[in-house]
């Protein structure tokens, strides 16, 4: 196995490009170094990309936040900036693991493990967040949802790495939340969660976007479930609709986390929940 | 005094301190050495291949890649590990066990094992063992494996315990019944009839350090073993005869153990250790992964339990019984026939039956798992006994105060009690404040009573008084719950001095005579007791030695106050001699000074204890936390009070974690899902509340200090006490164990549902 460290993106993706084998980008390691020692993963290319500068950057503009691929989780709960303006972001990411998870685990990482259950990817996809793609030879910008495909699977080409996180700037009256189900309090993967992103106007929902984990394949957003909080001010009504519309969008599995009938319930449960704490971040009464 | 073993009322100076744990230092700065902590030049690492499948004909293991592999010092299978048992089928089970014989019996059960220069090489050389399997049908839950049509686990098992002996093999290897009186004739007495059957899931003991051991076979037939262990005699006595070699040839040391609970008691791997390591002539160490901890070592037993209580409407139980099905892995046991025996022991029955079923499955054998197989059957029989307190009108603390046994009641199990701590523990339930505290919305609280039977055994202690005055206590029961600290106050308390001044350790298996395992609360009760008598011998020699010194009868000699005293008028100018002056001058008066025990400890008293729980649930999500939890336990004498209640907490803490999350899952393969703490979801700290505990001090008759053992009743009641409170919080009666979110709303909507 082959070690590297490059200095920027590119050749990071040059680097993946040119291995015929294995090849794996290294970012806070908390998924790969366990797969590793359970012998899932044998990569004959670790390409680490903490030494890169442009990874370990949050960075602001008039369009909205940059956060680098490399940051950790930690970092981000550190930031005074991003914890008033995407409290659900970065309250999804900081559930992952514990202190010493935290320390090294990032939201990229989180996203391109592409589990079904992973905690930052549906607050991630709420909030509207983007991806910036850099390859061996070009640059893109992909939505979020576009990203994981399936279980393990992301839509990512073989030289492609993901160099930053956007989120879009944000207005006065609006308000991200997540929550996750886990049987414990801590140090356990989501049964299913729900992440909401929404914002007010003159107390009312203008807009609104709703995430699913854990109840399908990828997570998944729920446009029916915006539309029954829309132009409502989250009344019981309006979230007895939001839970139901969340519920039937819900295609989970039985497994050793839970039943279907369970994930189909909770997720509603959760939706309600969390939509209630984004109302009222947003100013909402 | 001698070796009388009866409780003497006695004031005490060191006993009952909360004196600093010896061990503690080396364990927070990682210098303790564990398992895995042993090396040994040229060791080799060893690995084990085992069956991806439930239940499956090994047709060949084809072993000759691996063995070509450069680096590979050993490879072997069940052909390296013949049948020496000389046909005595406990000990075939457990070599079968270590080692799969033709068949593979359960998911994780060993096939093959390797031993190379380094772990890589070693992992490679697994990949290229090729076993041909003939995959055979299995079964892994307990009901099904009873039905006719069931696969049959094991072909020489037919049940016992029923007239006439059959003629065909069975899953259920023992039905045992225990009672008196006529349960027929009570229920027709009964006002009130209560009848649930109940499930419990398997778990697992969940110790943080895998089974580790570094084997060292030398080629003139003698070895050594380094191994994490709860008997290192019973570990050499077993590896010995599996492998034919001589007891007194094979050292076995007990390394630090970092946790047991029962599942340490048991022999998984370690005779695959020591034939690896003989054959490659070089010392092998064999560490377990997590997933091998779950899925070869051994969890305690999934149950099917029916319950059937009638009562009075004054509250007198006229009649209970109960039907207790045990599942015990792939090999016989009698975990069932144990759990039988537990049931009621709480209560004074006139006519009580149980019948317990010992079951085999295709799941890892079952070890012991504190008080093995009592919380089960006091989940189902607490849970009805709740049930019956509803239906009668009666608070549940009163029912059971009205019917709990005392002394002279006769037990379920067969035994008349002596004096018990199940009245008094429920009377100090009825009084403590955490019955008055007030409750929430979604709160629900609940209780139990457990009992455990405490078990004594074989014995053997040395203590040897240095030259300046310190005392080494050397015993042969492992220290998993503190019992270094608490042997030392013992000995301290005998000799008359400090406690600093005792240094406890526990020796190899070539220092001491046999000591049985630290097993059944026995190692305070047991070693304790022998300590007490290995000490008072140290004093019968001090007093002679001070005689000496003196010039003086030794019947003038009396020990008082840590020295020897000199009785009598002609003496009475003489002052008194301490024990660091009579250890000066031992070289002079006679050499080294000993007092040496061995004794088969009887009549380790029973122990009887009762939970309080508050509990929160969540109705929309199912999600239960317990808030409160209080522990009354009587503990004999608390020789160090802290490590009683350690006990007391970590016993609830287990139970918390088996009644809410903890569960073995199989897939419909009979793969097991979870092999890990990812997914096997013991708590994690915020879990738990603070648990609070009572010490109980009523003295075992058959201790000079009255010691019970103390380390596994707190296990018992936590199953039913959750489960009662739950049911109160909720208004619904759960019936399966772990109470898991989904169980607990899958309840919720039945309720709704009608
Ligand atoms: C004890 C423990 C607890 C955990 N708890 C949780 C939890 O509560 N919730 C949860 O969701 N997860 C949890 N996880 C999983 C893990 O911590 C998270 O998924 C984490 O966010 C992964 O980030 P990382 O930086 O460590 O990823 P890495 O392990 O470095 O990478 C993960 C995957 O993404 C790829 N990758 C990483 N960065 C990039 C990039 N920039 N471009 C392209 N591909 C990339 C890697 O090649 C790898 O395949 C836990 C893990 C552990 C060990």
């Amino acid at each position: 196995m082959r070690y590297e460290a490059p200095k920027t993106t590119k050749e990071a993706a040059t680097f993946l490009k040119k291995e015929k084998g294995a090849a794996f980008i290294l970012a806070g390691g908390t998924d790969l170094l366990v797969k590793m020692k359970l012998g899932l993963s044998e990569p004959d290319l670790v390409v680490d990309i903490k030494k890169i500068p442009a990874m370990n950057a949050i960075s602001h503009s008039a369009t909205g936040s940059k956060i680098g691929g490399a940051v950790s989780g930690a970092e981000l709960g550190e930031h005074k900036g991003l914890c008033k303006t995407w409290p659900g972001v970065v309250e999804a990411t900081n559930l992952i693991g514990s202190d010493q998870i935290q320390s090294r685990a990032t939201m990229v990482g989180n996203l391109c493990n592409a589990s079904p259950a992973a905690d930052s990817v549906p607050a991630m996809i709420a909030a509207g967040a983007k991806a910036i793609v850099v390859g061996s030879t070009k640059r893109r910008t992909v939505p979020i949802e576009k990203i994981v495909t399936g279980p393990g699977q992301t839509s990512l080409a073989d030289d492609e790495v993901i160099e930053a996180i956007t989120l879009p700037k944000r207005g006065k009256k609006a308000g991200d939340a997540y929550l996750r189900f886990i049987p414990r309090t801590e140090m356990d993967i989501a049964v299913v969660s729900a992440g909401v992103n929404l914002t007010l106007e003159r107390g009312v929902v203008k807009t609104a976007r709703i995430c699913l984990g854990a109840v399908a394949p990828t997570a998944i957003l729920v446009p029916a479930a915006a539309k029954a909080i829309i132009g409502t001010k989250l009344d019981d009504e309006a979230l007895e609709k939001l839970a139901a519309a969340c519920s039937a969008a819900c295609n989970p599995i039985d497994d050793k986390r839970g039943t279907i009938e369970y994930r189909v319930r909770v997720a509603g449960v959760l939706a309600k929940r969390a939509a209630k704490i984004a109302f009222q971040r947003a100013g909402g009464v | 005094m001698g070796n009388d073993t009866s409780y003497t009322d006695q004031k005490f100076e060191q006993v009952g301190r909360r004196v600093r744990r010896p061990d503690g230092v080396d364990k927070v700065t990682g210098r303790a050495k564990y398992g895995a902590d042993a090396y040994a030049p040229g060791q080799l690492v060893g690995l084990i291949l085992r069956s991806p499948h439930a239940h499956a004909r090994i047709k060949k293991i084809d072993i000759s890649k691996a063995e070509k592999l450069p680096g590979v010092k050993a490879v072997v299978t069940c052909e390296d590990l013949p049948d020496l048992t000389g046909g005595n089928r406990g000990m075939m089970d457990i070599l079968e066990n270590c080692m799969a014989r033709g068949r593979a019996l359960y998911d994780g059960h060993a096939v093959a094992a390797v031993a190379a220069v380094d772990k890589t090489i070693a992992k490679q050389a697994l990949k290229l063992i090729k076993v041909t399997y003939e995959k055979l049908p299995h079964v892994t839950d307990v009901d099904e494996a009873m039905e006719a049509d069931a696969p049959v686990v094991q072909d020489f098992v037919f049940t016992s315990g029923v007239e006439p002996k059959p003629t065909k093999p069975s899953n259920v290897s023992g039905i045992s019944q225990f009672g008196h009186g006529d349960v027929d004739a009570g229920f027709a007495e009964a006002d009130v009839i209560v009848e649930k059957s109940y499930k419990t899931e398997q778990t697992h003991q969940g110790y943080i350090e895998p089974h580790a051991c570094l084997a060292n076979m030398s080629s003139d037939g003698s070895g050594e073993l380094w191994v994490t262990t709860q008997g290192h005699f019973v570990f050499r006595n077993v590896c010995s005869t599996l492998l034919g070699i001589d007891i007194a040839k094979l050292k076995v040391t007990a390394s630090e153990i970092g946790g047991g609970f029962g599942g340490k008691t048991h022999v998984w791997m370690e005779p695959v250790a020591l034939v690896l390591s003989r054959k490659a002539n070089r010392p092998v160490k064999l560490v377990m992964t997590r997933d091998e901890v779950f899925k070869a070592s051994g969890p305690t037993c999934s149950t099917s339990i029916d319950v059937k209580i009638g009562a009075k409407k004054d509250g007198t139980i006229t009649a209970a019984s109960a039907s207790l099905r045990y599942q015990n892995g792939a090999f016989p046991a009698n975990w069932g026939m144990i759990g039988a025996m537990t049931a009621y022991a709480c209560y004074d029955l006139k006519n009580v039956k149980t019948v317990g079923y010992d079951v085999l499955v295709n799941r890892p054998k079952v070890a012991a798992y504190r008080a093995p197989s009592a919380p089960m059957a006091a989940f189902g029989v607490e849970s009805t006994m709740d049930l019956m307190a509803g239906k009668l009108g009666m608070d549940p603390v009163e029912f059971r105060i009205k019917n709990a046994a005392k002394e002279g009641t006769r037990a379920s199990y067969g035994p008349v009690y002596g004096p018990i701590g199940i009245g008094p523990t429920l009377e100090a339930v009825k009084k403590h404040p955490h019955m008055r505290a007030k409750l929430k919305k979604n709160q629900g609280r609940g209780m139990a009573c457990g009992f455990w039977f405490n078990f004594g055994g074989q014995t053997c202690t040395d203590l040897n008084i240095g030259i300046d005055g310190t005392v080494s206590l050397t015993v042969g029961t492992i220290d998993v719950g503190g019992s270094r600290a608490s042997l030392s106050l013992i000995a301290a308390e005998e000799l008359g001095i400090d406690y600093e001044q005792v240094k406890a350790s526990v020796a190899d298996t070539a220092s001491l005579g046999h000591n049985d395992m630290t097993e059944g609360s026995r190692g305070t009760f047991s070693s304790g007791m022998a300590t007490i008598f290995a000490a008072r011998n140290a004093v019968e020699v001090m007093k002679g030695r001070a005689a000496k010194m003196w010039d003086i009868p030794v019947e003038d000699v009396v020990w008082e106050n840590g020295g020897a005293k000199a009785t009598g008028k002609a003496h009475s100018n003489l002052p008194p001699l301490t024990l660091k002056e009579i250890a000066a001058k031992s070289p002079q008066t006679g050499g080294p000074i000993a007092g040496h025990n061995e004794t088969v400890a009887d009549n380790a008293g029973v122990s009887f204890a009762s939970h309080i729980c508050d509990v929160e649930v969540d109705p929309e999500t199912g999600s239960t936390r317990v808030i409160r939890y209080t522990v009354i336990q009587d503990a004999g004498k608390a020789i160090h009070p802290d490590y009683v209640e350690g006990q007391f907490q970590g016993g609830a803490a287990q139970g918390i974690g088996w009644a809410l999350n903890e569960e073995y899952i199989y897939g419909k393969d009979g793969t097991l899902q979870n092999p890990g703490f990812l997914d096997y979801r013991i708590p994690v700290c915020s879990d738990l509340p603070f648990i609070d505990t009572e010490i109980l001090e009523i003295p075992n008759p058959n201790h000079p200090y009255g010691v019970r053992g103390v380390g596994e009743t707190s296990i018992v009641p936590p199953l039913a006490a959750i489960g009662n409170a739950v049911s109160n919080a909720v208004g619904v009666r759960l019936n399966h164990i772990p109470m898991s979110p989904p169980r607990i709303l899958k309840a919720l909507d039945e309720q709704a549902g009608g």
